[in-house]
C-alpha cells in the first residue's frame, strides 16, 4: 500500500493511511527523497497518526528519510505520533534522535513556516 | 475447577517468510490482545514485541512462524508469543540481547528492547534447529 503525496505550496504532506510494510517505507523514502527535488520543496511532513505499532525498522526509517531530507536542503516533521505508540517506544529504547516532531498536522506546518521565516530571516 | 473462559484457548500461528507476514502477525497479536482486554497501551506493546520478534525471523532466519495464544495464572490473563525459526541460530545468545548489539546494521534493538516491553523473555537457540523466543505479557 502506497503512501499518498501532497504538494502544498513549498511543502510535501505524506499521510501514511495503514499499517505499512517495510518495503512501502522504503518507497515513501525513495519517493520523498525525489519529489524534494522535483517540486524544489522546503519542507516535508510525515503524518503517522494512522499507524497503530512504529518498531525499530519504522522508526530507523523515519529517522532515515529526516537526515536525507536535510542532506537534500529541506526540513522534515513527523507528525501524529500516537500517545500509546510514544509509550512503547521508548520502552523499546527508540529515540528518533534530532528528528522535528509536531503533535499534528497543523502543528508540523506551523512549525515548518516559523523554520522557514527564520531561515529568510538569518539572509 | 481450573478457571472456564472462552478465550482460553485462543491460539492463532501465522508462517512468517517475508516483511508483509510482519504486519499479519502484529494484527492479530493486537486483535487478541484486545479480545482478552489487554488496554489500548498494553495491546500496542504486544504488537510492537510480535513485529521486532517477526522482523528477526525475516532478517536471520527467512522463515519461521509467530505462534500466539492466552494464558491464565489465577486470576491473571495474558498473551505468550511464541518466535522460532530454523535458521542458522545464534552463536553468542548474551550478546544478541545486549542493548545496542547488531550484526545486520540495525539499531540493536530488536531482543534487548523486547526484552523491555515484555512480562517474561526466553531464548533458546540451537546452531542445527534454529531460534525460539517465548515472551509473555500479563494483562494489568
Amino acid at each position: 500500500m502506497s503512501v499518498p503525496i501532497l504538494k502544498q505550496a513549498q511543502y510535501l504532506i505524506a499521510t501514511i493511511q495503514s499499517a505499512l510494510s517495510d518495503e512501502d517505507l522504503l518507497a515513501l523514502q525513495t519517493a520523498l527523497v525525489e519529489k524534494v527535488g522535483k517540486y524544489r520543496s522546503r519542507g516535508v511532513i510525515v503524518d503517522v497518526t494512522a499507524l497503530d505499532v512504529l518498531d525499530s525498522f519504522a522508526s530507523r526509517t523515519l529517522r532515515d528519510i529526516a537526515h536525507i531530507i536535510r542532506l537534500r536542503g529541506a526540513e522534515t516533521v513527523i507528525v501524529g505520533v500516537q500517545p500509546e505508540v510514544a509509550f512503547a517506544m521508548v520502552q523499546l529504547g527508540i529515540t528518533l534522535e534530532k528528528v522535528s516532531t509536531a503533535l499534528d498536522l497543523e502543528e508540523g506546518l506551523a512549525y515548518l513556516d516559523k523554520r522557514l521565516q527564520h531561515a529568510r530571516a538569518e539572509h | 475447577m481450573p478457571d472456564q473462559n472462552p478465550h482460553d484457548d485462543a491460539e492463532f500461528c501465522v508462517p512468517v517468510s517475508s516483511v508483509n507476514d510482519i504486519v499479519t502477525a502484529r494484527m492479530q497479536g493486537r486483535v487478541l490482545a484486545e479480545q482478552l482486554g489487554f488496554s489500548s497501551g498494553e495491546a500496542t506493546l504486544v504488537a510492537t514485541a510480535i513485529s521486532e520478534l517477526a522482523r528477526n525471523i525475516v532478517q536471520y532466519a527467512s522463515n519461521g512462524d509467530i505462534v500466539v495464544r492466552s494464558i491464565t495464572n489465577g486470576t491473571k490473563r495474558g498473551i505468550v508469543v511464541v518466535a522460532r525459526d530454523r535458521g542458522p541460530g545464534i552463536v553468542d545468545l548474551k550478546l544478541a540481547v545486549r542493548s545496542g548489539y547488531s550484526t545486520s546494521g540495525g539499531l540493536g534493538l530488536g531482543l534487548p528492547g523486547v526484552r523491555r516491553i515484555v512480562d517474561d523473555f526466553q531464548i533458546v537457540s540451537d546452531r542445527q534447529a534454529g531460534t525460539t523466543v517465548t515472551v509473555t505479557k500479563w494483562r494489568s
